[in-house]
């Protein structure tokens, strides 16, 4: 399962890591977002000890989607050393996030 | 290689009916889908229309049901985009996240995606202002500007869904009528926030790294003007969800799957259900419908193979 993440831990989890970090920009009410999230919650088992997956409710932090002008969901973001490498709008598959950690997160 | 009787791809309404369809008949069925099951039904706030709910589900909670439906069936489930189907009846192959599956029939229930305007920019503002789903993304724009862009009922649904969120709503549409229902060209002149802008195109959209506006063409009068808006929804038409098909499959003008009323396509043992296919009425209950029967001609097919 990948952990949750919050405006006040953000920069600690996220900015800080020393690994890549991919997050899930996430709402409940979100018919996308519940059809990603179990997808994301396998990526977390299969990348774990490499990447680092965390999701963030965008309902209940509203400090990191503004800082990052999210203003779609699900919105997957890929950091590596504090800075974000890419970003992926809307539902996608398992197989191009895989391909998206192994080229740029992993490479 | 474990050859299933059924391969359905796509879990909608349309692969997950004709899935329940084809296991209650004993026939052993795997279902490919590349994300959680529930398809666009996941992407709709509520239904009005689907029997038995008299006043309305949530489209999370029906795709929840429907999945629910599923669990105490025996079928098999891959999460997977599939990337080609090969072979002929009785023995296709299909490709889905790096495996081979074998099959005696495909039923392609992979369904429709909300089409791109084509615009330049479009790509780099998804997701920065351009949305395809209101549902989603609406909370981004309260008490912002946004428009609308479509004439069907997707439009207009959307359009009063954002009415509630949003400062103010332009519709925009090519032409002077709405092929929408009425009902909800009624509910949105009862709205005070939306104004509709007929007989009108976007030419450019205008912001970076965010939307800031559009550049609006008058297509009677060649008219232009900018409008300043904060968020763009699309929504022009459905394309089929059918790059992994065959290329002798046939298809229609818009590139949806040709059946007949049993849902079999002009290649034996591949059938099609739902969005994917050519046909006048697009919705839940058609596609459930569809899968149904797909499921019944497929199942009849295998008996004869």
């Amino acid at each position: 399962m990948a952990e949750h993440v919050t405006d006040a831990t953000f920069e600690d989890l996220v900015i800080k890591s020393d690994m890549p970090v991919l997050v899930d920009f996430w709402a409940p009410w979100c018919g996308p977002c519940r059809a990603l999230g179990p997808v994301i919650d396998e990526i977390a088992k299969e990348y774990e000890g490499k990447v680092r997956v965390y999701k963030i409710n965008v309902d209940e932090n509203l400090a990191t989607p503004a800082r990052f002008a999210i203003r779609a969901i699900p919105t997957l973001m890929l950091f590596k050393n504090g800075g974000t490498l890419e970003q992926i709008t809307g539902g996608v598959a398992k197989t191009a996030i895989a391909e998206l950690l192994d080229k740029k997160a992993l490479a | 290689m474990k050859s299933h009787d059924a391969i359905v791809i796509g879990g909608g309404p349309a692969g997950i009916a004709a899935a329940m369809y084809l296991a209650r008949s004993s026939c052993s069925v795997l279902l490919c889908e590349q994300l959680t099951p529930g398809g666009q039904v996941l992407m709709t706030d509520s239904l009005e229309n689907y029997p038995g709910y008299p006043k309305g589900i949530k489209g999370y909670e029906l795709a929840d049901l429907f999945v629910a439906h599923l669990e105490n069936l025996p079928v098999d489930r891959v999460t997977g985009a599939v990337d080609s189907v090969t072979g002929a009846a009785g023995k296709f192959v299909v490709r889905c996240a790096g495996h081979e599956y074998a099959g005696k029939t495909v039923l392609a229930c992979a369904g429709a995606r909300h089409r791109a305007l084509g615009l330049d920019r479009e790509d780099a503002l998804r997701g920065r202002g351009v949305s395809y789903c209101a549902l989603c993304d609406g909370n981004f724009f309260r008490g912002q500007v946004v428009a609308v862009v479509g004439g069907g009922n997707s439009a207009l649904e959307e359009t009063l869904y954002l009415s509630k969120i949003a400062g103010k709503v332009y519709l925009i549409h090519r032409r002077e009528l709405f092929r929408g229902t009425k009902t909800f060209l009624e509910r949105l002149k009862a709205t005070g926030n939306v104004a509709i802008l007929p007989n009108t195109i976007i030419v450019e959209l205008h912001g970076d790294p965010g939307l800031t506006g559009l550049t609006l063409r008058n297509v009677q009068s060649g008219e232009e003007r900018h409008l300043p808006v904060d968020g763009l929804f699309v929504y022009v038409g459905l394309e089929p969800a059918t790059g992994f098909l065959p290329a002798e499959l046939q298809r229609d003008g818009q590139g949806f799957i040709l059946t007949d009323t049993e849902m079999r396509t002009n290649i034996p043992g591949i059938f099609a259900a739902g969005d994917i296919r050519s046909k006048l009425c697009r919705q839940v209950i058609t596609a459930a419908g569809d899968g149904a029967t797909a499921a019944q001609a497929a199942f009849i097919f295998l008996e004869q193979l």
